[in-house]
């Protein structure tokens, strides 16, 4: 916006009267399907909310609170009923995986967004921005096909020689033994890391980009290398916005699906050895659903309103500190 | 700061000595590094994509149908359904979602203007963009698959679902631009007499169309490589269904999950096949949208 008070240009000025009292048929009615339209995503917002809950209600009304315990057998009793559908390990397993990814890309994707804001001059960061386009690019379903078939067999060589040299360490053991197969929480977290890098370099770049040229300079006029101009006026400058930027990236790790379905080896179990299979929320859904009924697909409709509800509790936040760090900028 | 001890007339002033100068230098490589980090595996994925699938593709394989059961061997039938059902479905989605997120966006740009509702919805489609894409799946599965059981699942159940992923994207980039169009247009067509709709329509819509156009186009892109809204949604069809709106339908990546965990050789190389075919896909609509932006961009930075 160019101005600070923007006055609607269709209101001639001095007026009293707004033209709305005279404004023809096609005009009022263009203005309301705009409106329609915006209002469209609350609508879809709260109707994912309300049908899915409506589906996976006997989910939650046959188990009540222990939907978040660790029991999961989604074989019918001899009565025909499912009795033993709690979710802890899916929770536990879309957690782990997500950390790793972050762990992994949180690093690497600030290091890229400085080198090509702080480092690179335009011509050369031009195409690096496209070659993150393109990973960006690449279907889930084509990582996890590639994370199927080559990259976990290529991991488990990795995975046993690690699990070797570990056996019996304190704490690295539990952590890093006893690899099953290629397919883990590990494999996972690692192409879930390619696939969030994208979006958290790109935010990242975003927030970097605005701080002032004159911090920068300023800092160089006083001596300071780069990095130290990095460190003293780009990070306590951009640190809130990264932090919203790295949210995102966490909410993208735990909804991915496909991918994820495809490599984390679907046994679910809660243990800490990340060589080990594991399942999570949105890919037992993937797996599951076209067999699944009566209570069991209710208990994958469930995992779906939690799944949902993470989401949607990560999203506020990171745009809320984004949204906040931008306006103090705006503000200074 | 500065470490020397011969002729002070020659200290170099522009390069911080020792330590600090190391320490830049360190950090400086350790940026290049996690560029090389993200190009090793996307070079990996691929190489390996182009290797493994171009062998398997020709016409009769892009073209061709029924899809062959997982235990045909490799040349065996072929693809055509569904690139077909790929093709229909996101262009059925993008007829859904595109007009109704411009109009979202000229909602939030050009009528709400700073009310709270405006606020409010512009931020939730800020947040809609996090919302996973098998939470669309399930969504459209309870509104509108489960009520009509198995009439119920065909291309047009996965094309609404990929149309909710969508319109969020749409709305935001449609949004940046329309933000970016002069106010000067506005008011020199206002002058003329002109209603604010006409001006939205003929005045600021063409200024920004460019980019609205190529905004969309990445909304495409991203939708057209999804699976996980539509695996609830269009079943499972194994022939060409040319009507969108009843039947089972099937798409390139609904494809490629139902082989990817499979033994059988056939269905691993029919898996690399379809996985190239998409790739290629989604890397022309990209760069179609880039062509786009390079050309009208006038308003944008």
């Amino acid at each position: 916006m160019s101005t600070d008070i923007r006055v609607d240009p269709a209101i001639p000025a001095g007026s009293t009267r707004t033209l709305s009292e005279r404004r023809p048929l096609g005009d009022r009615g263009f203005s309301i399907l705009t409106l329609a339209s915006g209002l469209l995503v609350l609508v879809i917002l709260v109707l994912i909310a309300v049908t899915i809950s409506q589906q996976a209600s006997s989910w939650f009304s046959s188990e009540g609170f222990k939907v978040f315990t660790n029991n999961w057998n989604p074989t019918p009793n001899n009565a025909g009923q499912y009795t033993q559908l709690g979710a802890l390990a899916f929770i536990y397993g879309t957690a782990i995986t997500a950390v790793i990814a972050l762990i992994m890309a949180v690093p690497v994707s600030i290091g890229i967004a400085l080198l090509l804001t702080e480092v690179l001059p335009y011509r050369w960061s031009r195409p690096v921005v496209y070659v993150i386009d393109l990973l960006a690019v690449v279907p889930s379903v084509v990582w996890g096909l590639w994370g199927i078939l080559v990259f976990a067999p290529w991991l488990q060589h990795i995975y046993t020689d690690i699990a070797g040299g570990v056996n019996g360490t304190p704490v690295l053991g539990p952590l890093f033994g006893s690899p099953v197969s290629g397919a883990s929480f590990f494999t996972a977290g690692i192409i879930l890391a390619f696939m969030i890098t994208p979006i958290v370099t790109s935010l990242s770049r975003e927030v970097i980009a605005t701080v002032p040229a004159i911090d920068k300079e300023g800092a160089y006029a006083l001596g300071a290398t780069r990095w130290e101009m990095i460190r003293g006026a780009v990070w306590p400058h951009s640190q809130g916005g990264v932090t919203g930027a790295v949210l995102l990236g966490l909410g993208r790790a735990m909804g991915e699906t496909i991918a994820v379905a495809l490599v984390i080896g679907s046994s679910p179990e809660i243990t800490s050895h990340l060589f080990a299979t594991g399942y999570s929320l949105p890919s037992v859904i993937a797996n599951e659903f076209g067999e699944s009924s009566g209570t069991f697909r209710a208990a994958l409709l469930g995992m779906g309103v939690i799944l949902f509800a993470f989401t949607i509790i990560i999203n506020v936040l990171a745009r809320g500190i984004v949204e906040r760090s931008a306006r103090r900028k705006r503000g200074a | 700061m500065t470490t020397a001890t011969a002729e002070p007339h020659q200290v170099d002033l522009r390069e911080p000595a020792g330590w600090r100068r190391t320490k830049n230098r360190i950090m400086t490589s350790l940026m290049v590094l996690s560029i090389i980090l993200v190009l090793i595996p996307l070079g990996f994925v691929l190489v390996t994509v182009i290797a493994k699938g171009a062998s398997s593709i020709s016409w009769s394989f892009l073209t061709g149908g029924p899809i062959p059961s997982i235990v045909a061997p490799a040349g065996v039938g072929g693809i055509g359904p569904a690139v077909l059902g790929t093709i229909e479905i996101t262009a059925l989605a993008t007829a859904i979602a595109v007009p109704l997120g411009v109009l979202g966006a000229i909602y939030l740009n050009e009528y709400g203007g700073k009310s709270w509702l405006a606020a409010i919805i512009g931020f939730m489609s800020d947040v809609m963009t996090g919302v996973p894409s098998i939470i669309m799946g399930l969504f459209i599965f309870s509104i509108w698959v489960v009520h009509r059981g198995l009439a119920g699942l065909s291309g047009f159940a996965g094309a609404l679902a990929l149309a909710c992923l969508m319109l969020p994207i749409v709305i935001r980039s449609s949004y940046e631009i329309l933000r970016l169009v002069p106010n000067a247009l506005r008011e020199g067509s206002y002058a003329l007499g002109a209603s604010k709709a006409r001006v939205t329509v003929t005045v600021v819509l063409p200024a920004a169309i460019g980019g609205i156009v190529s905004g969309s186009l990445l909304a495409v892109a991203r939708a057209a490589g999804e699976t996980a809204p539509l695996l609830f949604c269009i079943g499972a069809a194994t022939a060409a269904n040319p009507n969108v709106f009843s039947g089972a339908d099937t798409a390139l990546s609904a494809q490629i999950f139902a082989n990817a965990n499979q033994p059988y050789v056939g269905a691993q190389d029919r898996g690399w096949g379809a996985a190239l075919t998409l790739i290629a896909i989604c890397f022309i609509l990209m760069i179609v949208a880039r062509i786009v932006t390079a050309r009208f961009a006038r308003y944008s930075r």
